[in-house]
């Protein structure tokens, strides 16, 4: 990552903050700058990452804009942390992904899908059929495994290879075991999306009405990510060892799963997409929303997809709503290092760091 | 147009004092307008950079620890002010035991002890997110207890008949109007950032004085009642002046530009020669003492001069200070005579006695002129650093005197039957001189609320 006027934006705002602090009741970014007089680039981008975007800062900022000083964190650190996925993206040239974010990922939807209608065996893809081993009479279930892996695998490792360089640049002095002892407090603070609510009093989304149902979408969405992660875990458990093949009964556990799932990640995704529109965007970094959104929608599109086949598959447009459903899955595996949801790993190492400094800091404290 | 212009109580201003008045008294059942002379975007007054406020408490509980009790709080008040009103320092103290609750149940949102990195204080809690933050929910209580506020809105002058105030002009929208009301509430704040009027209390030199509050505090409704009548106190040519990094804005700069650090350098003028004991008072308020000695400084004008290792020791500041690997080169980027200034830091470091070498903060340099009486470090581990000192006025000791239903007292007469103040326009009744950390939002949300009941019960209600 390198300098350029975003960072140095980020970095003047940090410096006022650092001097101010009157927000540190609301996440670890303010406890983080505490008595700072310099900020390395490696700094700035840890705290951008450090940060949840509530934007409760930005309200109760008496020097935000039309203030001389012009302080508007949220959208400074928004800026950097877009700046960080990009340049922290190994290989290199895949940071260009975050430059035109919604395009590349409507691009890789839409090539995913017609991917997979090109593999379908076109006799299957309009006529109904059902019973035992239907889907697979449509996409051959070798190419459906193998692709969704290969896949998956590809993604994972290009993700790991960017939260590596993430990390080598953040990396908190501190022994492996002060990382370690650190770990459960970074995790909890991750899952509960502690600092996704300004303190108590939840996400400055508007001024004078801070709203929790941000992180409760937030959850939902996650949630129903999980249980449908859960369910083709069992899927493919029924499969392997049991020798039972999908479409599984409506009462059995991977449609229960994948339903609630589903019905989770349409509730916390369109939930996540209202906050958005209704949120006043000046604390905003405007050109991250279309990649933001690009992103729900696909999230909206799997789970309506998955849901869509549960419900028509005994029908015609099973052949369809399949080919459909795995290419928006395929869709979402490929853009894992190059989509918003790089921001779960950047988040979560930030938060490490965070934890690690904490104890760090409370030892000190402790001893004089 | 205003749709309305009568209501029981007219509440002037918008910041802590209206906010609390206003709410006090729809709360009682009076119909109630608020004017404010800000827009909306710069509403909350000068509360919006206040931090924690001052509270008696008999226990501890999430915001504060320990014990303070009505009688210290007095007494400390008594301390730096004696010759305030001490039945309303009385007062004071005993209604900021219930202000906390007071609040929350309001919906402010006060910081839990343990949270985030402020250090507790025993005598002081904090608002969650500050000023703003807490304005902002005051705003959005006052809305739905269903109080009209109108933003843009001076209080210009007030008519009379007797001891009655029987309207009030106003501007708005362009044109004066007349407002009338059983009650008025005036919590406007003082004139601190009255260019004109800072020059009557301190001459010339009040050019150079940086408004560290909002604009709006133009004193013009505290003019008016003075004109008709109202019984002034302290004087306007005292107030709470701190020295504040030059580079900030004229007005407006707030809490991040005033400099803590000055007891680990040294400050000098524009011959670069020192003119004050920077040790001399290093409890937390020492920046209140150097308002004064730099209103005195030729130019008004002084650079404070670190050097790596006092940097380090220095809380954060605002801008970045200016740096430089040597004294000369530091002293051309803040256009000093770099000879002069090399002098100065030379004899300085010279007269250093390192008393015990573990307690660098009882280090002195006793033999200079004017000595430096603690935290004597030596300026000498490069880059070196500076920051340009200008002096940075806060509010003025200086309002109109009230009587303990704070209503606003009369020259030779009985005070205004129906005139109330609350906030900083009064402040200076309990505090004529000096400061207490958290004091300023005590005394508005404390008088504020007392106003406001006081104001509905004079209205029938
Ligand atoms: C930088 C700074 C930091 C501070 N920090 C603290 C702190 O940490 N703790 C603390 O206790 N105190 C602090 N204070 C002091 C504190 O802010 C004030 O004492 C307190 O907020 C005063 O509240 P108020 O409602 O009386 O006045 P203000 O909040 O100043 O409100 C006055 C209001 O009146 C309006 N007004 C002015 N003239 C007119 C008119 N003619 N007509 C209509 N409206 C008018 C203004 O727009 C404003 O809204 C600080 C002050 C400053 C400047
Ligand atoms: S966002 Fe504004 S109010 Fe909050 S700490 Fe930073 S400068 Fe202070
Ligand atoms: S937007 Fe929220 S999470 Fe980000 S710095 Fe501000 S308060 Fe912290």
């Amino acid at each position: 990552m390198q300098a350029d006027d975003a960072t140095e934006e980020a970095e003047r705002a940090l410096r006022l903050c650092s001097a101010c602090m009157f927000c540190d009741d609301y996440c670890a970014v303010f406890p983080a700058i505490a008595g700072k007089h310099d900020y390395s680039l490696a700094d700035v981008s840890y705290l951008a990452n450090l940060c949840h975007n509530c934007r409760g800062c930005y309200h109760a900022c008496q020097y935000a804009p039309p203030h001389a000083f012009a302080v508007n964190l949220p959208q400074a650190l928004a800026r950097v942390r877009s700046r960080s996925y990009a340049g922290f993206a190994r290989p290199r040239w895949l940071g260009r992904a975050f430059a035109h974010n919604a395009t590349i990922v409507a691009l890789v939807s839409a090539l995913c899908v017609l991917a997979v209608l090109l593999v379908a065996d076109p006799a299957t893809l309009l006529s109904a059929s059902s019973g035992e081993g239907a889907f697979y009479r449509v996409v051959p279930r070798e190419i459906m495994v193998g692709g969704a892996l290969a896949a998956l695998a590809l993604s994972l490792t290009t993700l790991a290879l960017g939260v590596a360089a993430f990390w080598r640049a953040i990396a908190p002095d501190g022994s492996r075991a002060a990382l370690l002892r650190a770990l459960p407090r970074a995790l909890a603070d991750a899952v509960t999306l502690r600092y996704l609510g300004g303190g108590d009093g939840g996400c400055g989304d508007r001024i004078e009405a801070p709203s929790r149902l941000r992180r409760l979408y937030h959850h939902l969405m996650v949630g129903g990510l999980a249980l449908s992660f859960a369910a083709t875990a069992v899927g493919a458990y029924y499969h392997r060892w049991l020798g039972w093949e999908a479409p599984y009964p409506l009462l059995s556990l991977p449609v229960g799963l994948g339903a609630v799932g589903g019905v989770l990640m349409l509730l916390g995704a369109s939930g996540l997409i209202m906050q958005k529109i209704r949120a006043n965007c000046t604390p905003s970094a405007t050109e991250t929303l279309p990649g933001d959104y690009a992103l729900l929608v696909l999230i909206i599109g799997n789970a309506a997809s998955g849901l869509a086949l549960l419900a028509w598959r005994s029908t015609a447009a099973m052949g369809l709503l399949l080919t459909l459903h795995l290419g928006l899955v395929l869709a979402l595996f490929l853009l894992l290092p190059v989509s918003k949801l790089v921001h779960a790993p950047f988040r979560f190492a930030a938060l490490w760091r965070a934890a690690v400094e904490r104890d760090q800091c409370g030892s000190r404290h402790r001893q004089d | 147009m205003i749709a309305r212009q009568d209501c029981d109580v007219l509440v002037i201003g918008g910041g802590c004092a209206a906010l609390c008045a206003a709410i006090a008294a729809r709360q009682r059942g009076a119909d109630v307008l608020m004017i404010d002379h800000a827009p909306f975007t710069w509403r909350g007054g000068n509360t919006r950079h206040a931090r924690n406020f001052r509270i008696a408490h008999d226990e501890a509980d999430d915001y504060v620890p320990g014990r303070y009790p009505a009688a210290a709080f007095a007494a400390d008040l008594a301390r730096v002010a004696p010759d305030g009103d001490a039945a309303l320092a009385a007062l004071l103290a005993q209604h900021s035991l219930t202000l906390t609750n007071w609040l929350r149940a309001q919906s402010v949102r006060l910081q839990r002890r343990g949270r985030g990195v402020m250090p507790w204080s025993q005598r002081t809690a904090f608002f969650a997110g500050g000023g703003k933050a807490a304005m902002d929910t005051l705003y959005a209580t006052a809305r739905r207890l269903g109080i009209p506020i109108l933003h843009d809105t001076e209080a210009c002058g007030i008519e009379c008949a007797g001891d009655r105030v029987t309207a009030v002009e106003v501007a708005h929208q362009g044109a004066m109007v007349k407002l009338r009301a059983a009650s008025v509430i005036a919590c406007c704040g003082g004139h601190q950032a009255n260019r004109d009027w800072l020059r009557e209390g301190f001459g010339a030199a009040a050019d150079a004085i940086a408004v560290r509050g909002m604009g709006y505090a133009q004193g013009r409704l505290l003019r008016a009642l003075i004109n008709a009548g109202a019984v002034t106190v302290g004087d306007p040519g005292r107030g709470h002046i701190v020295a504040v990094d030059a580079r900030g804005p004229a007005v407006d700069g707030g809490i991040v530009t005033r400099l803590e650090c000055i007891p680990y350098g040294i400050v000098v003028d524009c011959d670069a020669q020192r003119f004050a004991d920077e040790g001399g008072d290093t409890a937390r308020t020492h920046y209140a003492r150097w308002g004064e000695r730099l209103l005195a400084a030729p130019g008004q004008h002084a650079t404070l001069i670190l050097d790596r290792s006092a940097l380090a020791r220095a809380a954060s500041t605002a801008f970045a200070p200016l740096r430089a690997p040597t004294i000369e080169a530091l002293a051309e980027l803040i256009d000093l005579d770099g000879a002069a200034l090399r002098k100065t830091v030379d004899r300085y470091n010279a007269a250093i006695v390192p008393a015990d070498p573990n307690a660098p903060e009882s280090w002195r340099a006793m033999a200079l002129l004017p000595p430096k009486s603690a935290q004597a470090l030596p300026i000498s581990t490069p880059p070196f650093a500076a920051f340009p000192l200008q002096p940075g006025i806060t509010f003025t000791h200086y309002g109109v005197a009230v009587d303990g239903s704070l209503r606003v007292r009369r020259d030779n007469a009985p005070p205004f039957a129906n005139l109330f103040a609350a906030g900083m326009i009064m402040a200076a009744n309990v505090l004529p001189r000096g400061y207490l950390a958290g004091l300023g939002v005590t005394i508005s949300a404390v008088f504020g609320r007392l106003a406001g009941e006081e104001a509905a019960r004079h209205a029938g209600r």
